[in-house]
């Protein structure tokens, strides 16, 4: 039997198996992003014909949308700045109200016309060459470069990846980036966190064992991570950072010195003019170079060339050093404070692995050395050892392998309660994934909905920690007030991500759960930009759709050819050749490229094989009954080398 | 395709015995997968091996381990990491939407079992309340022991007075070594079978641990003034 298949206009066949293609690793970073690929347990570092592997994190805009991604972006920053973004990474998940500005101006022009919206509360549109974007959308195109870049090195698609995030990331941080890889036509196979990436890299090709600090300071992020790593498990004890603290501030604090000195140098009224975003954007970047340069030697001098105006600014390393010190303590703070949560003390610490290019700064080093008594390790290239580490976890996810990254929260996260208290429900550094339930009632009789306020971070008082989002529940049945018993669940997934749960205890009702995500793009607000802005977003949606009923067919195929192996004889030889019948129709339609006639053919699967099923259920419990217990009959029935069930385990010990 | 992620209590449709809390040995389910019969509490169905929910059992039985108070750490960790190596999300991450989640849900009751073993105070606690649900309805944080009462007031009096680092080092030191002693005095008890002594010490460790926690702030708040 053929069936036909349908295709929408414009649509071509998808191809087969792209479920054998290669998984990449991406370091999505601040400044600069990397992309490797591992086989065979050999990660590579993807580079460009120069030998580069850093692709700056820099996109220009053309009038009609087009975007250029990289170093060709970053030079377009001194001519054409209206043109060109960078740093978009700060700017995932976050508000208006999070920017950072320089001397009272923000290195991006932000649209603050949000249609009556609650500015305050929704995630940041920039104006870039008259477009208005969010930090998602340009993330996209900053993956869609890499995704493509990848392609043409390897000569085939590539539509899954692992992508880091900082440790630190909160839930809306971590969903822009998962939905900025959806509009680029990547699925996300996991998020891990950069530290976590970087240890694996470094666990796995030093053979380290013991007790390990990771010492993460990027562009725009600060992590700090303590591991255990012992044969092939990478357990994080407690993590810690800054999601706004990194080699960009080292710049603002340059550029606010070279300001000043340029104010100073000049009359009162001259020159006292705000700073344009463009030239802020340039007053970064020539901090940028100077603080790069004096990694390197002791002095130099640089110009600032506005209005027309030039400046000349002379620094020296000291002075640059005097100028991040306090940025610099402020993360050996945070380090000390997540050794106190792992309770561990420097000594225990078998060695401390430098991760990000702000580890290149002296002053770093120093202190980092200071506070834990040893030379930090940095024999690994601190760019790549994060995308090294993605690389070899997108091989683990997709191919198979015996290490194991278990990870925690970063951030306790928590309800609001009267009085704008938090109650916190999940606390920081808990192994994820983790669920945890809470009970709610209701204070009024016949009250059929309540909102629910979700916050992450470690303050007693909402007003000070991050709204992650509000949950409003509804359809709870009427009944009097302190009645009702809402449970509600929150689960941290291994990508960290947060979902909620509710049903109502005493009825079995569940409760529905709206969810206003607070800095981060509704679900309509994402379909809408798949829709608009690529073409081929349904194309990969469906084809995402149809690999999903494959995988689901072919192991509803499996288990039933595992049944039969084990239990055919009871079925007559009649029965069985129906079933085989059924069975074939399901393979044809598998070979196809028609979603609908996959699940279709899973359903009649499903129903002709139900007599058959009953019957092993009968033979089971029969067994059971007679005194043969269900261990002793699956070790009869055991072809392969199977897992030993918990419970008799358990006995044997 | 329309089955709901239903758990084993509404699949098992023979129960033949078995004592206490968990699932009895003989006890069947049905699995999702290839719709035959699974044990109760089993991690994987053996004919088509796909990943089950996870059973109803107690965090000592979830990791393999005889409901004690002494265990030894490395064991623990050895059968959760064992454990998750089998059920983590990430030797999931190519397989169908349903084998994702009975993933998730089975790391995520390893992770609860785990966290609430490996520290002895949530250990103990935990165990008084396994061992005697029924009998000590209000668990342990009760302090109706006169003696233990005014012992948690003094040493709270102490170290909210101390001015020194010396001070809070002295209460802090202290603090350890009593915490020390508590939890001989709780495997004793445990060993024992003596219930009652097993809670009060649980809720002295209790207020101990706080103290400790709290002698560690007062500490640092000294050391930045
Ligand atoms: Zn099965």
């Amino acid at each position: 039997m053929v069936l036909l298949q349908i295709h929408e206009p414009g649509e071509t066949p998808v191809p087969h198996d792209d479920d054998k293609g290669l998984a990449i690793g991406i370091d999505l970073g601040t400044t600069n992003s990397v992309v490797a690929i591992s086989s065979d347990g050999k990660p590579e570092v993807l580079r460009d014909e120069d030998g580069q592997a850093l692709v700056p994190s820099v996109v220009a805009y053309a009038a009609d949308g087009s975007a250029v991604v990289g170093g060709m972006a970053r030079q377009l920053l001194l001519d054409r700045p209206e043109c060109v973004i960078g740093s978009v990474k700060r700017l995932m998940g976050r508000g208006v109200g999070d920017l950072k500005s320089l001397a009272g101006t923000l290195p991006f022009d932000v649209d603050t016309a949000d249609g009556g919206q609650d500015t305050e509360l929704s995630m940041v549109r920039l104006k870039v060459a008259g477009h208005r974007l969010t930090p998602v959308e340009i993330s996209a195109d900053i993956l869609k470069a890499l995704k493509e870049r990848t392609e043409e090195h390897l000569g085939g698609t590539v539509d899954r990846a692992v992508i880091t995030v900082p440790a630190y990331f909160d839930d809306a941080a971590r969903t822009a980036t998962k939905d900025a890889a959806r509009l680029a036509g990547l699925q996300v196979l996991r998020l891990v966190n950069e530290p976590t990436a970087a240890a694996l890299a470094y666990g796995l090709d030093k053979g380290a064992e013991g007790l390990y600090a990771v010492y993460d300071l990027g562009g725009g992020t600060f992590d700090i991570s303590v591991l255990r790593m012992e044969k092939g498990v990478f357990q994080v004890l407690a993590t810690g950072g800054d999601a706004a603290l990194g080699g960009d501030d080292f710049d603002h604090a340059i550029a606010g010195h070279f300001l000043s000195q340029r104010a100073a140098g000049r009359d009162a009224g001259e020159g006292s003019d705000p700073l344009t975003s463009n030239e802020a954007k340039i007053v970064l970047m020539t901090a940028r170079l100077a603080k790069e340069c004096l990694s390197r030697q002791d002095g130099g001098e640089w110009m600032l060339g506005m209005d027309g105006d030039p400046s000349r600014h002379a620094l020296d390393r000291t002075m640059l050093e005097s100028l991040i010190e306090p940025l610099v303590e402020r993360t050996i703070h945070i380090c000390r404070g997540v050794m106190e949560d792992a309770k561990v003390t420097p000594t225990d610490i078998s060695g401390v692995v430098l991760v990000g290019g702000s580890t290149r700064v002296p002053l770093v080093r120093r202190k980092v050395a200071e506070l834990f008594g040893a030379e930090p390790l940095a024999d690994i290239d601190p760019d790549e050892v994060v995308a090294v580490g993605a690389a070899l976890q997108a091989e683990a996810l997709t191919v198979g392998s015996d290490t194991l990254l278990l990870d925690v929260t970063p951030l306790s996260l928590g309800i609001e309660t009267m009085g704008g208290m938090v109650e916190k429900i999940i606390p920081r550094n808990t192994p994820v994934p983790v669920a945890k339930a809470q009970e709610f009632t209701t204070y009024q009789d016949g009250q059929t909905a309540m909102s629910i306020q979700v916050l992450q971070g470690e303050r007693e008082m909402t007003d000070q920690c991050r709204s992650l989002a509000r949950f409003d529940l509804r359809g709870i049945p009427p009944m009097t007030a302190g009645a009702a018993r809402v449970r509600v669940t929150f689960a941290v997934d291994a990508d960290g991500l947060l979902t909620v749960v509710a049903a109502e205890d005493t009825t079995g009702i569940e409760a529905q759960v709206e969810v206003k995500p607070s800095y981060g793009l509704t679900e309509e607000e994402l379909s809408a930009m798949l829709h608009d802005s690529m073409k081929h977003a349904a194309a990969d949606m469906s084809r995402r759709l149809l690999t999903e009923a494959r995988v689901e067919s072919e192991r509803a195929l499996m288990a039933l050819r595992a049944a039969l192996e084990v239990d055919g004889d009871l079925l007559s030889a009649g029965e069985t050749s129906e079933l085989e019948k059924v069975m074939a129709q399901v393979e044809e339609a598998n070979a196809g490229d028609d979603r609908d006639s996959i699940a279709a053919a899973a359903e009649t699967l499903e129903n002709a094989s139900r007599p058959f099923a009953e019957r092993r259920m009968d033979r089971g419990i029969r067994r059971a009954l007679g005194g043969v217990s269900v261990e002793d009959l699956e070790q009869k029935t055991e072809q392969l080398e199977k897992p030993e069930p918990v419970a008799a385990k358990a006995r044997g010990l | 395709m329309t089955d709901t992620f239903s758990g084993n209590l509404e699949n098992t449709v023979a129960q033949t015995g078995g004592e206490g809390p968990g699932p009895g040995p003989a006890s069947v389910a049905a699995c999702w997968s290839c719709k035959g019969p699974v044990s109760a509490g089993a991690l994987f169905c053996p004919v088509c091996e796909a990943v089950q929910p996870p059973g109803q059992m107690d965090h000592f039985q979830r990791l393999g381990l005889q409901a004690a108070f002494d265990i030894d750490p490395d064991s623990l960790d050895r059968l959760y990491f064992d454990l998750q190596r089998r059920l983590h999300p990430d030797r999931f991450a190519t397989r169908t939407p349903r084998e994702k989640a009975f993933s998730q849900s089975q790391a995520t009751s390893l992770n609860e079992a785990y966290e609430a073993l490996k520290d002895p105070l949530r250990r103990a606690d935990y165990l008084v309340h396994l061992r005697g649900s029924g009998v000590l309805r209000e668990g342990c944080n009760q302090i109706n022991d006169p003696v233990i009462l005014m012992e948690a007031m003094e040493l709270r009096e102490a170290l909210a007075e101390a001015q020194t680092r010396e001070e809070v080092d002295r209460i802090a030191t202290e603090t350890e070594a009593d915490i020390a002693d508590c939890l001989i005095g709780l495997s004793a008890a445990f060993r024992g079978n003596d219930l009652d002594g097993a809670c009060g010490l649980t809720t002295r460790l209790k207020y101990l641990t706080k103290l400790a926690d709290e002698a560690r702030v007062h500490r640092k708040a000294l050391a930045e003034n």
